[in-house]
Parts: structure tokens; C-alpha cells; sequence
């Protein structure tokens, strides 16, 4: 009797697999008819054109934005990120990066660049999201290589790690719950292992992407603060402590991997 | 910054195949704003393929089509070397223009 029963069980097992196998597959379809086509590549083309635009009170470009390369240096600086920067002494993500540029060399006004980081529906684009996709671009085929040479940023990696397995708010959830298994998915999505470099190099390596169902580029400060809303945790702030320790933890179990972002996601 | 058109256009065989990527919101007049506001419909109504100056595909679109659009179309003829236009009006009289030549 208990034989039976165990096939059962193998069959159901393997039909679950078969089942997310198919899911990849046809999506593996889709990319395969849009070719080399990502609408991201519209977003890369304008997020060029923020960097290179003059604005704010000083009216000027962002060409001599330090992004860790040195001024002005755009290609392979996403992939080391995120990073201690001597010059504010912090831990910094491309996002919150960005925003001390446009604050310090272009003088304009905190509140206004960070009033609104992500698009809203309705929206076509951020200029955070544009910049976040350029830069990305300018990393593409790079070896994922977060700095972790200071003590701030392994102080920041042990953070991101404690948040990470911290479980909290209404639902008793925590990033763990859902990314420290390989095998499990939501709905029709697999859900990435984060604690393991595959799963983390697959997913930091693919961020910022291109929602099709939303017909915007996201980036990985989105994509995190979205999973603190389906935790029902209090909302996420771009350029926060708690930002940047999760995509420190996340950077560093891909380091190895390959930056292939932007990506396009369903 | 709509109006921006990606195109590769290739001859396989005796036909010409064409690829083209619009951006464009394709907003349907359906859907409301974070404030609950209705956001405008914004979509592209007319859609044609060029070879040279001649049509080779007509196409009128609604809000299903989703946004930023992707194109496939083929059409027989077409030599390395003609040129490929693909052009869009939309229902708030934008239009978007994109030209290529045949690889």
C-alpha cells in the first residue's frame, strides 16, 4: 500500500515541475519572437540624454558625477555598486548616487528629485528609472563585483542579511519567506533563491527590466520597496539604510555573475 | 517622447521581413490615475509599412494594442538596399516616423 501511494506523490511532484518548466518555456517563446526587441532600449536612449542634459540652478550635466570609476565614468561602474564613497562617507546605491549628483553638482532641490523615483500608473518613465537603465546598459556583459572592502559595506552586507531573515508585520513575513528556496514559485513566477549565488546573480543580474505587464522599466529600489508592499511592511524609501543593505546582500551572493540588465520580465 | 520607431527590415528568400518597436503609452482611456482621476486615452489609431513610397501593410489599432508596441510583418518583394518606413498617427494627432533599409 505504501508503495503506490509514494508514486503518487513522485508523479504529483514531477507534474509540478513539468508545470513550471512549461511556464519558463513559453515565456522563452515570447523573448524568442520579440528577437533582440526590448522596449528598455527606448529608456536606455533617453536616460543617455538625462545624463548629458544641462539642468537645475547650475545648469549642468551630470558628466562629472562620480560613480566610484571616477567622473564622469559610466561603463562598468553599475556592477560594483553598491559602494562606500569617500566623499559622503556612506554606503551608496546607483539610485541614491544619482541623487547626490543632481543635488550637488546640479543644485537642484532634494525634495524634488525624490518626490517621485518610480513611475506611477500613468506614468512613461522616471528620469531615475532612465538614468538606472542607461547605466545599467553601460555594464552590460560586465562580472558582477560589489566593493566590499571597507568595513561600511560588509557592516552593510551583515544588515541586509539581518533584514533579510527578519520576519515582521502583519503577515509575519519576511524576504526569507518567500527567497531562500529554489524550488518555490508565486502564482506562475519562480521565485529566486536569493541566498544562493545562482538565484541572486540571476536576479541581480537582470534588474533593471522591462515589465511588459506594466510597460515601464523597473529598477531594483522598485522591485524591493514593491516586495515590502506585498509584505504589507511600511513603504520602502528610495536611498534608505534599509534599501541599501537588501541590495548590498543581494549584490554581493551574485558577485560572479554577469550583468545582463536590463532584462525583460512579464 | 513618443514617436520613437526601431526598425530592421531583412530579406529572407523572396520576402522582406519587418520588425519594428514603437514607443508609445497605448493608454486606453480606461484606467484611472493614483489620485482616481481617468487617465486620457492615448493610442495609436493608423499604422502602415512603407517599401519606398509604396504601402505594403495598413493597419488600424484601438487600446488592446499594449504599450510600446512591437510589429512583425512581412511582405514578398523588397531588395537589399530599399528603403523601409513604418509611420503611426495617433488619436491625439501625434505621429511617429521610422525608416530603415533592407539588409
Amino acid at each position: 500500500m505504501k508503495k503506490p501511494n509514494l508514486e503518487v506523490a513522485l508523479l504529483a511532484a514531477w507534474l509540478c515541475a513539468a508545470t513550471l518548466a512549461a511556464d519558463d518555456g513559453v515565456f522563452d517563446q515570447y523573448r524568442d519572437l520579440m528577437g533582440d526587441e526590448n522596449p528598455a532600449v527606448f529608456v536606455i536612449d533617453e536616460g543617455e540624454e538625462f545624463w548629458l542634459t544641462a539642468q537645475g540652478p547650475n545648469a549642468v550635466t551630470l558628466e562629472s558625477c562620480d560613480l566610484g570609476l571616477g567622473p564622469g565614468v559610466t561603463a562598468g561602474a553599475y556592477v560594483r555598486f553598491p559602494r562606500h564613497f569617500a566623499d559622503t562617507n556612506a554606503v551608496m546605491d546607483l539610485e541614491s548616487r544619482l541623487v547626490y549628483c543632481m543635488t550637488t553638482i546640479q543644485g537642484r532641490d532634494l525634495e524634488s528629485v525624490t518626490a517621485k523615483p518610480y513611475s506611477l500608473r500613468g506614468d512613461f518613465g522616471t528620469e531615475i528609472e532612465a538614468l538606472v537603465t542607461w547605466l545599467a546598459a553601460e555594464s552590460e556583459g560586465a562580472t558582477i563585483a560589489p566593493e566590499q572592502a571597507h568595513a561600511t559595506e560588509r557592516a552593510m552586507y551583515a544588515l541586509g542579511k539581518d533584514i533579510f531573515f527578519y520576519r515582521a508585520g502583519p503577515h509575519d513575513f519576511s524576504c526569507a519567506t518567500c527567497h531562500e528556496q529554489s524550488d518555490k514559485r508565486i502564482r506562475l513566477q519562480a521565485l529566486p533563491d536569493l541566498t544562493s549565488h545562482t538565484g541572486a546573480a540571476g536576479s541581480w543580474g537582470s534588474w533593471p527590466a522591462y515589465r511588459i505587464s506594466q510597460g515601464l522599466v523597473r529598477t531594483m529600489g522598485w522591485r524591493l520597496r514593491d516586495c515590502f508592499r506585498q509584505q504589507r511592511w511600511p513603504e520602502l524609501q528610495m536611498g534608505s539604510e534599509a534599501s541599501i543593505a537588501l541590495q548590498t546582500y543581494m549584490a554581493v551572493n551574485a558577485a560572479g555573475g554577469t550583468m545582463t540588465a536590463p532584462g525583460l520580465k512579464r | 517622447m513618443a514617436g520613437r520607431i526601431k526598425i530592421r527590415a531583412q530579406k529572407k528568400g523572396v520576402v522582406t521581413e519587418v520588425k519594428a518597436l514603437m514607443r508609445h503609452p497605448m493608454e486606453t482611456g480606461m484606467r484611472k490615475d493614483q489620485a482616481g482621476e481617468p487617465i486620457p486615452a492615448h493610442f495609436i489609431t493608423q499604422v502602415s509599412v512603407l517599401h519606398g513610397e509604396q504601402p505594403v501593410m495598413q493597419g488600424h489599432w484601438g487600446a488592446a494594442v499594449s504599450a510600446n508596441p512591437f510589429l512583425g510583418v512581412r511582405f514578398a518583394g523588397g531588395e537589399p538596399g530599399d528603403t523601409v518606413r513604418v509611420v503611426w498617427t495617433d488619436n491625439q494627432g501625434g505621429t511617429g516616423e521610422g525608416e530603415t533599409t533592407i539588409r
